[in-house]
């Protein structure tokens, strides 16, 4: 079975900490950093990067759509 | 064995893009809170607008509340209402441009108690505009009063004891109101608390743009929405809140769909 | 048809308001002005010109039907009386603050409160003072005649448009009800070309326009409200009228406008007959009021009464004309209830000449 591969890119600048995409992540690729963003939030990113299979859960929850989302089917 | 594994950075790359933010969305950020069901919703009208091409045909009314300033975020052109008088602007719009895209967005206090009969009569007019009504029960921008959808014991700033029915009355279902207008065409509440839902949203937020050519009705969405700040509750725990507390007495679904 | 027709103050609002092109007319029947809707309705603008027609649920929804027909860069207009003006103040305000152009009617009628339905001028603060919020101004004109109610419907739209501001036409109910001769303007045809400011969706020829009076930056609102200071100064400098009757050798005056005025002009005969040399100063633009024409005249004159019919509004303005040069009173009669022309040659008599 062909194996996919994602990868997400978060505008860390942007990102509000909210939460939301690492809750909705099924493959518990993302958590909230310990360090902050320009504006004090602790931001996204991918923890676990192995797991992404470019779903767009995240993306597509994210209220200020920060995710972008990468995906590639590997033969 | 050809080699499975390719790392992050080759991924990044243009051809293996399968989400990114709307172009319909300008270059400004979101004011509103993190977590905010406003941004969301936003996020989907942008995109359905990208996708349906009609950027250049649209034009939107804002209302007064949290989303006050949606103009700065749509590059689209829009007109700011008064409060509650959004669907009045867009019938005048509406009838004076009719090859125009005409929406309206507005919160609860906006839709459902000063410009109430704005929104019933504007629907029972039929007319051929989308209204986009985002209930979070709460007035989220005043800094958290009761909404005419605050539920039953739900505190607010001017509920500080809980939502009394005998002092303030029951929460207004005010979608489940205008689906018995005729003049409705399409009618439908959904919410954008999980990915599922978000996508549930954009396809009736779809129709409900693409149902206004046919000129047969107004087509309304409601979108229940969390409010973490009013609330004051995380993001997530908003989120599991509303679906344990608003969603049974606003139940998610298509209320009216045309017939085939 | 330009040959006269006998007609009704209202109705002839409502046929210069298609002559003239209107786009839409949103309204709300109340006494004594529904004569407008019912006149355009009976008309089938939509089939003439294809001017949309609608009443609405309230006033409130009528005037914000205005600002996004106004909005979207369309000649948009409505007519009402006294408590549907009242109703529609933050609507004004709200176009007043966006630079919007619109035509309002008020056809003013006895109050406060629910007061009357015969004729009266006691919205003239209403309407030149401001009746909504924040400091704004609204070019008012005030027709005597049901002509002058046919020929202020184009007037009106054009200083709208000219400065992008409301514009309001302030009639009484005796003006609105009352049949005149009158002729109107061939039909203008309604203009297919939108302003570059209005929503009509953003192409990819230009960015995106924004129809909006909010602003949270209290230095950027200053400098918007310092730019409508410069419209309205500019306004006064340019667009007052008025009109003076046997005004050169006056040793008194009355100032009045639109149905006081015809009055006045009874009263002025029988008071020249007795000897006393009186004219008729008539603001036809009580906003921008003509304080210099007033105040130019005020070496002349022992007197000046200003005749309204209400508790004397306008007689302030006058006062301010002339600075206490010249002796200024008010007389007029409340309620609904129209002064007689003799009553106003003995209070002229008593109060001015006598007084």
């Amino acid at each position: 079975m062909a194996k996919i591969k994602g990868a997400i890119v978060v505008d860390i600048e942007r990102c509000k900490g909210c939460g939301l995409c690492a809750e909705s992540c099924p493959s518990e690729v993302i958590s909230l950093s310990n360090n902050v963003n320009v504006k004090g939030y602790h931001y996204s990113y991918m923890a676990n990067p192995d797991a992404c299979t470019g779903c767009s859960n995240c993306a597509i929850i994210c209220p200020d759509g920060v995710i972008t989302v990468y995906r590639k089917k590997i033969s | 064995m050809a080699d499975d594994t390719i790392s992050t950075k080759e991924l990044i790359k243009e051809e293996n893009l399968v989400y990114k933010k709307s172009k319909i969305l300008t270059d400004n950020e979101f004011h509103y809170c993190p977590g905010c069901g406003h941004s969301t919703t936003h996020r989907i009208i942008a995109e359905v607008i990208e996708e349906m091409g009609i950027q250049s045909k649209t034009i939107g009314i804002a209302p007064v509340g949290c989303s006050v300033f949606m103009y700065n975020y749509m590059d689209i052109d829009m007109q700011e209402a008064a409060h509650g008088r959004a669907p009045a602007l867009a019938t005048a719009i509406k009838r004076l441009l009719p090859e125009k895209v005409v929406f309206t967005y507005q919160g609860d206090g906006d839709l459902a108690a000063i410009g109430t009969a704005e929104t019933i009569h504007a629907c029972n007019r039929g007319e051929n505009i989308t209204m986009i009504f985002i209930n979070n029960g709460i007035y989220g921008m005043t800094g958290g009063q009761m909404a005419p959808t605050t539920l039953v014991g739900m505190k607010t700033s001017t509920t500080p004891y809980g939502r009394e029915v005998s002092l303030m009355g029951n929460p207004i279902k005010m979608t489940d109101l205008i689906v018995n207008l005729p003049g409705t065409y399409f009618v439908s509440r959904q919410s954008v608390h999980t990915p599922g839902n978000v996508r549930k949203t954009k396809k009736a937020i779809r129709k409900a743009f693409e149902y206004q050519a046919l000129n047969k009705g107004t087509c309304f969405v409601e979108v229940v929405s969390n409010c973490p700040s009013g609330w004051k509750m995380t993001p997530v725990e908003s989120n599991k809140w509303m679906a344990e507390n608003m969603l049974p007495f606003y139940p998610l679904g298509d209320m009216k769909v045309p017939e085939k | 048809m330009e040959e006269f027709v006998l007609m009704k103050g209202n109705e002839a609002i409502a046929e210069a308001a298609i002559r003239a092109g209107t786009d839409g007319y949103f309204g709300y029947p109340i006494t004594p002005q529904s004569e407008v809707i019912e006149y355009l309705a009976a008309a089938k603008p939509h089939e003439r010109t294809g001017m949309v027609l609608l009443q609405a649920e309230s006033e409130v929804a009528a005037i914000n039907m205005l600002y996004g027909g106004a909005g979207a860069g369309k000649k948009v207009m409505t007519s009402s009386s006294s408590p549907g003006i009242s109703l529609m103040q933050e609507g004004i305000s709200y176009m007043a603050g966006s630079e919007l152009p619109c035509l309002l009617v008020n056809v003013v009628r006895g109050g406060p409160g629910l007061g009357t339905i015969q004729p009266s001028q006691s919205d003239y603060f209403q309407s030149t003072k401001g009746g909504g919020h924040g400091d704004y101004r609204l070019i008012t004109l005030a027709p005597a005649s049901v002509q002058e109610m046919a020929d202020f419907v184009s007037l009106g739209y054009d200083l709208a448009f000219k400065y992008r501001n409301p514009a309001m036409i302030l009639s009484d109910g005796a003006i609105g009800q009352m049949m005149e001769k009158v002729k109107f303007k061939p039909q203008q045809p309604r203009s297919k070309k939108s302003p570059d400011w209005a929503t009509t969706g953003k192409t990819p020829d230009r960015e995106r326009n924004i129809i909006t009076s909010l602003d949270l930056d209290p230095a950027r609102q200053e400098r918007f409200n310092e730019k409508l200071q410069a419209k309205y100064k500019k306004i006064c400098e340019k667009e007052v009228r008025y009109e003076k009757i046997q005004c050169d050798d006056a040793e008194y005056l009355f100032v009045a406008y639109g149905t006081s005025s015809r009055i006045c002009q009874k009263s002025m005969q029988m008071a020249r007959e007795e000897g006393i040399k009186v004219g008729l100063f008539r603001p036809i633009t009580l906003w921008p009021f003509p304080y210099n024409e007033i105040r130019m005249m005020s070496g002349q004159l022992k007197g000046i009464l200003s005749v309204e019919m209400s508790a004397g509004q306008m007689v302030e303005d006058v006062k301010l004309a002339v600075e206490g040069k010249v002796k200024v009173k008010h007389y007029g009669r409340m309620g609904g209830i129209i002064p007689t022309p003799d009553e106003i040659v003995e209070n002229l008599k008593q109060n001015i000449i006598g007084g």
